[in-house]
């Protein structure tokens, strides 16, 4: 991995060396997982990040990327060295929400810029905002919010709920019940890196429910799907998504097919941004782009849009350069709300296979211009 | 909550006890006879799956899968024992955590070197895959009656490898006296190696086995290494008829009391806030076993005997 990084920060010194004469080029500080379980969404977000500024060539900033092995006191490590050593101006990179919590507010403290590139939560959202904290990809109940409305749209009436018992599993559900507001057949939630669902599938079996609506990130998602798939219930499955990303799909296989999932992106939407990503993500790694990817791409074009705009020593400007959010979104229409969260148009997705490729389709829109619930409680 | 689902979740907990059988089987050998505690007993179980699910991928054959990953874990026990371990055995316990430990690391970042940072598949073969109905009406998967059904069986093998045959006999001796076995005559390292590589072999078994209908992926043994020393506590380290009974207790715990604590909760509770505590408390129950059972009987419910 560290030599990954290493080829990675060669590569950015190369690059650095032409414009080495002006010395005061501004530095991006990338704190992502690299290694460990969910190491898949943090390469998939540096390799999109990278791409846009490898299109961007000269006008591309210095970037400083480092692994957080996904552990917050290793993050705020990081984020100090960072911040005192390299001199960074702008933080972005990390993908889990209790990592953003230990170094988004410290960071943004000390003046820097934090941009997200997935982790969004409600606390960061509402009365702890900042002028200084942009999140680029959602706000974390978002993804929860469109699947509960697609429910109601849907027609069901008696949905099982289940995640896990941690901050963003209980957030999840409740984004859930924020737009359905009926019956539920069962809420459950299940141990943070649970591996066998069996228990749960046995109960949603017995509670006569008539669709299943999950949020299990990672290896969860993939276990929880494969086994339900084996279980030889059929009930429609909802889910955002987390779970059925470019990446783990291939894991799941067959069991993933013809699942209804939401997401802000999807490869299929239909842009010039979006095609020259998709195109360009598979020529540069060899792999379809994940959605962490598309986020990282997104915050490094936002990122290249505000300098251009303005000088980031003077921050007030530099703030209301990113605010104008003036970036070719690979998602279509994009724009800050007063917290600094995106509104965007919500997806519904379904898995399909192409050719020997499982992958998503957008089937249709759950939410248009979705803001977010913490607006009010934002005082900046 | 009906008797279907009752019934439901006691295979399912039977399910569970007989994979962590497996991994507590190595284990509580490894430890019983050469008194060594190896942390990265999960780090074989990873192997296995890794190994599995690579052969399924290449030959498309489960049963193929299964012989490399039991071949794959116990290459790789054999290796770390001749290589590793048995620099450690007149080491202190600290310094042999510190060094299986660093086991862990090697092979997690070894495995994510040549497979990759993203999970891998492994499926259940089609004769094993959907639901049987068991008499009663029950709709239960096929898949995890059979790896019920192998557990036992490796169960059953091992009793009658421990207690009926001249290597069960060298072990069990090595475990009560391991200067005198020597004395006699028998070639010690030969027989930790051996120990070694089954109880690898048998995490690579359960990793495959458990692979196939959950995710194969890097850092996938660490949680299940810790109940399977949770198992060997309960049962008494160094004994496989613990590991046995330790392994269907905690699994049955967990699994019942999954489903019991949050119905119990909602009589007095609203659902939400019912099924958060419950399953929070319900997490803990298999700790709480823990500490009951060592109050009660110190060396754990089989170890007084060793």
């Amino acid at each position: 991995m560290t030599l990954k990084s290493l080829v990675a920060a060669a590569c950015m010194g190369l690059m650095a060396t032409g414009a080495m004469a002006q010395d005061d080029k501004i530095k991006v500080g990338m704190i992502t997982t690299l290694s460990g379980g969910g190491a898949g969404l943090g390469i998939d977000t540096r390799d999109g990040f990278m791409l846009a500024m490898k299109m961007a060539g000269d006008a591309a900033p210095e970037v400083v990327i480092e692994d957080d092995q996904r552990k917050p006191d290793i993050a705020v490590q990081l984020a100090d060295k960072m911040i005192q050593s390299d001199k960074v101006d702008v933080l972005t990179g990390i993908v889990w929400s209790n990592l953003a919590m230990a170094v988004v507010p410290a960071a943004t403290a000390q003046g820097k810029f934090y941009l997200s590139t997935n982790a969004a939560p409600s606390a960061l959202a509402g009365k702890g905002c900042h002028p200084n904290y942009f999140s680029v990809s959602y706000q974390n109940d978002n993804l929860h919010e469109a699947a509960g409305a697609y429910v109601k749209t849907a027609g069901y009436t008696n949905p099982f709920i289940l995640a896990p018992n941690y901050p963003a599993g209980q957030d999840s559900l409740t984004g859930f019940k924020r737009l359905y507001d009926g019956e539920l057949a069962g809420e459950v939630y299940t141990q943070l890196g649970q591996t066998d669902y069996a228990a749960e599938i046995a109960q949603i079996r017995a509670s006569g429910a008539d669709s299943v609506f999950f949020f299990l990130p990672g290896g969860m998602g993939i276990s929880f799907l494969k086994q339900y798939a084996e279980s030889g219930l059929d009930i429609p499955v909802v889910g955002p998504a987390f779970s059925f990303d470019q990446g783990i799909l291939q894991a799941v296989g067959d069991a993933a097919l013809g699942v209804i999932n939401t997401s802000q992106w999807n490869k299929d939407i239909d842009n010039a941004a979006n095609a020259a990503f998709v195109a360009g993500f598979q020529a540069e790694y060899g792999r379809l782009p994940s959605l962490y990817a598309a986020q990282g791409y997104d915050t490094a074009n936002l990122l290249l849009s505000a300098l251009a705009r303005a000088d980031i020593s003077d921050a007030e400007a530099f703030r209301a350069a990113l605010k104008a959010a003036d970036f070719d979104s690979v998602r279509g229409d994009f724009s800050f709300s007063a917290n600094n969260h995106p509104v965007q148009d919500i997806y519904v997705r379904e898995v399909i296979k192409e050719g020997d490729v499982y992958t998503n389709k957008i089937v249709g829109v759950a939410l248009e211009d979705h803001s977010n619930v913490y607006v009010d409680a934002c005082k900046m | 909550m009906t008797t279907l689902l009752f019934i439901e979740q006691v295979l399912n907990g039977l399910q569970f006890g007989v994979m962590l059988f497996l991994m507590a089987a190595g284990l509580t050998l490894v430890f019983g006879v050469m008194g060594l505690i190896n942390l990265a007993h999960g780090s074989l179980y990873m192997i296995g799956a890794f190994a599995a699910a690579a052969v399924a991928g290449a030959t498309g054959s489960f049963v193929l899968a299964l012989v490399a990953a039991l071949t794959a874990a116990a290459a790789a026990g054999a290796l770390v024992e001749l290589l590793v371990m048995r620099r450690l055995y007149d080491r202190d316990h600290l310094d042999q955590v510190l060094a299986t430990f660093a086991l862990i690391l090697i092979f997690s970042e070894t495995t994510r070197w040549v497979f990759g940072s993203f999970p891998l598949f492994l499926d259940i073969p089609d004769w094993l895959s959907g639901p049987v109905t068991l008499p009663g009406g029950i709709e239960y998967s096929l898949y995890r009656l059979a790896i019920i059904g192998m557990g036992l069986a490796v169960a059953a093998a091992l009793f009658w490898l421990i207690s009926r045959t001249r290597l069960g006999i060298r072990i069990r001796a090595g475990e009560s006296d391991r200067e005198m076995i020597a004395a006699l005559g028998i070639d010690i390292s030969r027989l930790y190696t051996i120990v070694f590589a089954l109880g690898a072999a048998l995490a690579g078994l359960a990793g495959a086995m458990v692979g196939a209908i959950q995710s194969v992926q890097v850092g996938m043994g660490e949680p299940v290494l810790i109940l399977a020393f949770v198992v060997i506590v309960i049962g008494g380290i160094g004994s496989i008829r613990g590991a046995l009974v330790g392994a269907l207790l905690v699994g049955l715990t967990d699994t019942l009391g999954g489903l019991l604590l949050p119905e119990l909760f909602k009589l007095f509770m609203d659902t939400s806030s019912a099924s958060s505590t419950g399953s929070a408390l319900a997490s803990m129950l298999i700790y709480i076993l823990m500490a009951g059972v060592l109050i009660w009987r110190p060396r754990g419910l089989f170890g007084g005997t060793a």
